[in-house]
C-alpha cells in the first residue's frame, strides 16, 4: 500500500518567488505594448509580409498549444493506463496543460488583424475548416481538464478521474490532430499538403510536452526544496527518449517520402540543403539539438541518473522543437508556392523566390508573452491551490511497474 | 428606536439621490451634445423615429443582403446613407460635427464602418483623383 | 379549300406561333441583364479567359484595376496589396518565355473557402469569390491555403476608399472580378484597359451562357487551368499555356 501523498501550495514567499513573477509580469506587459502597436499601425511593421503571413508569434503559439496537449501525458498515463506511480504529479499536468494552452491562444488572438472581432469569431462558424472546428477543440479541453483536474482535488470525485481523464485523453488526441490538419489539410503549398502532419503533430506534442513537463517540475522541485525520487524520473527520462527518437522517425519518413516523389524533389533539396537558414535549423535544431542530443543524454550510461542530463535534454527538446516550429511554418511559407510547375516564375508579388523574411521585435516580444503568460499562470496556481505533492519518493511496492 | 433607523436611511438615501441629480446636471454639460445637420430638404428613407431606434439594424441586414446576395437596394445602401448624409462643406460623415461620428460620440459607440467604407459622398470620392 | 392547302396553311401558323413564342420559351433562363434589386443567380458564372500570346509587356490590367479599386501602394512591395500581376514565365527545359497576369481564379472549389473559420471567405451564387469583411477577422488562413497567392492582407490603416470598394487594415481582400461593375453590366476594370489600351487579351463573360463570347471561345479553342491537377475549377482560364 504506497503511502498516501500530500499536496501543498508553494510558499511563494521569497525574493527569488517574486522576482520571478516580475520578470514574467515583464514579459507580457511587453507583449501586450507589442500587440496593441500592431493592431493600432498594422501589420507592416512587422516581418510578416503577403509571402509570409503567419511569423514568430505563429511558432511560438502552435509549439505552446501543442505542448499543452502534450503535458497531459503524464495524468493519462496515470489515469487512463493505471501506472499509479505518476498519480502524484498528474495535478501538475493538468496545470500546465491549461497554462500552455491558454498562453498559446493569447498569443494567436493578439495576432489577429481584427482581434476586436473575437466576438465574431465566436459566434460565426464555417465548419468545414479545421480552424473552426479547432476553437470548439480548444476551448473545449480547456474545460475539460478543469473537470480533470476537480475531479482529483475533490477528494467525493475521486473515483470519477479515470472517465473523466479518458475523455481528456482523447480530446487531445482530436485537437492535437486538429492542430497538425491546419497545415496538413493545404494543397497550396508543397511544405505541406500531407496526412502525415496530424499524426507527427501528435508525437511532437508528446515530446514537447514531457520536455515541458520536466522542466517546470525540476525547478518546482529545486525552488521549493521538493524532494523527487528517481526511479520516476528516470522512467519519465525514458519516456522523453521514446518521443524524441520517435520525432525524428517522422521527419524522416516525411522528407524520405518526398525524396522519392520527382516532383518533391525542389522541396526536399530547400529543406535539407539549399534553405540557408531553414536548412540549418533544420539540422541543427531540429535534428541534431532537437533529436540527437537529447538522445544522447537520455541514454547514455553515464548521465542516465543525472538530472542536470535530464534537464539539459528537455531543454534541447524545447529549443529543437521551436526550430522544427520555425522550419514547418515559416520556411514552409517561405518556399515558392508552384503555380507553374517547370517554369521559373518572376514577378512583383515574389512569385518563384524564396521569401525573405526576418523575425521582428514586436514577433518576437508577442511571442514570448506567451510563454511568460503560460509561466505565471503556473506559478500563480501553484502558489494559490495545493498542484504540487510535498515529495514524491521512489513508490515502495507499485504492482504496475513490477 | 428603530423607527429612527428607518428615518435615517430614508433621510441618507434622499441626500444621495440630491447629490447624483445635481452633479449629473453639472455633467450634462461637459460632454457636447451632437450635432445633426440635415442639409438636404426631404424625408430619410425610413421615418425619423425608426431610424434612431432601428438603422444598425437596417444596416447590418442591408450589408449581407448587398454582399452575399448580390441585392443592391440603393435606397438602404450605405453609400446612399453617406451622400444624403454627407456635411456640405467637409463631404463627410465623419469629423467632429459628421453625421454619424457626432452622435455615435456622445453615446460612446464606436463606429466600424468607416474602417473599411468611405465615410466620403461619391461626388467628393470621384473629384479627388 | 384542299386538305394539302389546309395543311400548309396550318403548318405555317404552327411556325409563325413557334417563333413569336420562341423568345418567351427562355423563361427558365436568365434575362440578359440582372437589374441590381435581383439577387445573384446560379444560372450565371463570371469567368475570364486570358489569350497569354496577345499578352505583352504592358501592365495596364494591374494598373486599371488598382486604380479602379483603390489600392495604393506605400512604397513596401512585399506588404502591398496586389490584386493582379503580371508573371514572368520561362520554361525551365525550353527556355520559351512568356508572361501573362494572374489574379484570384475565382475557384468553385476554392480553398480559401473550406479554410475560413467564420465564413468570411464566400462564393456568390453568380461565381465569384469574395471575403466578406464585416466578419473577417483576419487570421490569414485563407492566405495560406490559396494555392495562386490571389489573397492579401491589408497591412497599414487604408484612407481614400473608392466609395464602391470597402478595403480595411486587419482584413484580407483579392480580386473581386470588379462586382460592383459587373452588378451594373459593366466588364471588370482590367478587362476594359486590356481591351482598350493593351493587347485585348482578356475576355470577360459569363460561362454558363452558350451564346456569350467567351462560352464559345471557350467552346472552340484549347484553353487550360492553373494547377488544373488541383481539380478546383476555376472561372479564369488561359490559353498558349503548356
Amino acid at each position: 500500500m504506497t503511502p498516501p501523498v500530500h499536496y501543498r501550495e508553494i510558499e511563494g514567499r521569497s525574493s527569488g518567488f517574486w522576482s520571478l513573477v516580475a520578470i514574467l509580469g515583464l514579459f507580457i506587459a511587453l507583449a501586450l505594448g507589442a500587440a496593441w502597436r500592431m493592431e493600432h499601425e498594422g501589420h507592416w511593421i512587422t516581418g510578416m509580409s503577403n509571402r509570409v503571413v503567419w511569423g514568430v508569434p505563429h511558432v511560438f503559439a502552435v509549439f505552446l498549444i501543442v505542448a499543452a496537449s502534450g503535458a497531459l501525458n503524464v495524468a493519462s498515463v496515470a489515469s487512463v493506463f493505471g501506472r499509479s506511480l505518476y498519480k502524484p504529479l498528474a495535478r501538475l499536468s493538468g496545470l500546465l496543460a491549461i497554462a500552455l494552452l491558454a498562453g498559446g491562444l493569447a498569443v494567436l488572438v493578439l495576432d489577429l488583424g481584427r482581434p476586436d472581432r473575437m466576438v465574431v469569431a465566436m459566434t460565426h462558424y464555417n465548419f468545414k475548416s479545421i480552424f473552426a472546428w479547432n476553437i470548439f477543440l480548444y476551448t473545449g479541453f480547456l474545460a475539460i481538464v478543469a473537470a480533470y483536474l476537480w475531479t482529483m482535488f475533490e477528494r467525493r470525485m475521486n473515483a470519477h478521474t479515470a472517465p473523466v481523464g479518458m475523455a481528456a485523453f482523447i480530446w487531445r488526441l482530436v485537437l492535437t490532430t486538429g492542430t497538425g490538419s491546419i497545415f496538413g489539410f493545404l494543397v497550396a503549398r508543397d511544405a505541406y499538403n500531407s496526412a502525415i502532419l496530424a499524426p507527427m503533430f501528435i508525437i511532437m506534442s508528446l515530446d514537447f510536452g514531457l520536455a515541458i513537463f520536466l522542466l517546470v517540475l525540476l525547478a518546482a522541485a529545486r525552488g521549493t526544496g521538493r524532494a523527487i525520487g528517481g526511479e520516476i524520473l528516470g522512467r519519465l527520462g525514458g519516456l522523453l527518449a521514446v518521443f524524441a527518437a520517435a520525432v525524428l522517425y517522422f521527419a524522416a519518413i516525411q522528407q524520405l517520402t518526398n525524396a522519392y516523389i520527382a516532383r518533391q524533389h525542389e522541396v526536399v533539396r530547400f529543406f535539407l540543403v539549399d534553405g540557408g537558414i531553414y536548412t540549418a535549423l533544420f539540422w541543427f535544431g531540429q535534428v541534431a539539438i532537437g533529436g540527437v542530443a537529447p538522445l544522447v543524454l537520455l541514454l547514455a550510461p553515464a548521465w542516465r541518473k543525472s538530472r542536470r542530463a535530464l534537464a539539459l535534454a528537455s531543454a534541447c527538446v524545447v529549443a529543437g522543437g521551436l526550430a522544427q516550429m520555425y522550419v514547418l511554418i515559416i520556411g514552409g511559407q517561405a518556399y515558392p508556392q508552384v503555380v507553374f510547375p517547370d517554369h521559373e516564375v518572376s514577378s512583383s508579388a515574389f512569385d518563384g523566390v524564396v521569401a525573405s523574411y526576418a523575425p521582428s521585435l514586436p514577433e518576437l516580444l508577442l511571442g514570448l508573452g506567451g510563454v511568460a503568460l503560460a509561466l505565471m499562470l503556473t506559478v500563480v496556481a501553484l502558489r494559490l491551490l495545493p498542484f504540487l505533492p510535498q515529495a514524491i519518493a521512489d513508490p515502495g511496492s507499485d504492482p504496475a511497474h513490477a | 428606536m428603530r423607527a429612527a433607523r428607518a428615518a435615517a436611511l430614508v433621510l441618507a438615501l434622499a441626500a444621495f439621490a440630491a447629490a447624483v441629480a445635481a452633479g449629473a446636471d453639472a455633467l450634462a454639460g461637459r460632454v457636447a451634445e451632437p450635432v445633426v445637420k440635415i442639409d438636404r430638404p426631404g424625408s430619410c428613407v425610413e421615418p425619423t423615429a425608426v431610424m434612431r431606434r432601428d438603422h444598425m439594424k437596417l444596416l447590418l441586414q442591408q450589408r449581407d443582403r448587398t454582399l452575399r446576395l448580390g441585392i443592391r437596394d440603393t435606397r438602404h445602401s450605405l453609400k446612399n446613407c453617406v451622400d444624403c448624409h454627407a456635411d456640405a462643406s467637409t463631404g463627410s460623415v465623419l469629423g467632429k460635427d459628421g453625421f454619424c461620428e457626432s452622435c455615435h460620440r456622445y453615446a460612446s459607440v464606436s463606429i466600424d464602418c468607416f474602417e473599411c467604407h468611405s465615410p466620403e459622398r461619391q461626388a467628393r470620392v470621384a473629384e479627388r483623383k | 379549300m384542299n386538305g394539302s392547302r389546309r395543311q400548309v396553311l396550318g403548318l405555317g401558323a404552327c411556325l409563325a406561333a413557334a417563333a413569336a413564342l420562341a423568345p418567351g420559351l427562355r423563361l427558365i433562363e436568365l434575362a440578359q441583364a440582372r437589374s441590381p434589386e435581383e439577387a445573384a443567380s446560379k444560372l450565371q458564372r463570371w469567368g475570364l479567359l486570358i489569350d497569354t500570346a496577345k499578352c505583352g509587356e504592358c501592365d495596364d490590367c494591374v494598373t486599371a484595376c488598382h486604380e479602379e479599386n483603390g489600392v495604393k501602394g506605400h512604397g513596401r512591395p512585399a506588404t502591398d496589396s496586389q490584386w493582379i500581376r503580371k508573371v514572368n514565365l520561362k520554361d525551365k527545359r525550353t527556355g520559351f518565355a512568356q508572361t501573362l497576369p494572374v489574379m484570384c481564379q475565382h475557384c468553385e472549389e476554392a480553398p480559401c473557402i473550406d479554410v475560413c473559420p467564420t465564413g468570411a471567405s464566400m462564393r456568390r451564387a453568380d461565381g465569384i469569390v469574395l471575403v466578406d469583411k464585416h466578419i473577417c477577422i483576419g487570421c490569414r488562413y485563407c492566405v495560406m491555403a490559396c494555392p495562386f497567392g490571389a489573397r492579401q492582407f491589408v497591412h497599414e490603416k487604408t484612407t481614400g476608399q473608392k466609395a464602391d470598394v470597402p478595403r480595411g487594415q486587419g482584413t484580407v481582400e483579392a480580386c473581386t472580378l470588379c462586382v460592383h461593375r459587373v452588378d451594373r453590366g459593366e466588364q471588370p476594370a482590367c478587362v476594359s484597359a486590356c481591351q482598350r489600351d493593351g493587347g485585348k487579351a482578356m475576355t470577360f463573360g459569363d460561362l454558363k451562357d452558350p451564346d456569350s463570347a467567351i462560352a464559345r471561345r471557350l467552346k472552340s479553342e484549347r484553353s487550360t487551368a492553373l494547377r488544373a491537377d488541383l481539380a478546383l475549377d476555376p472561372g479564369v482560364r488561359y490559353q498558349g499555356l503548356s
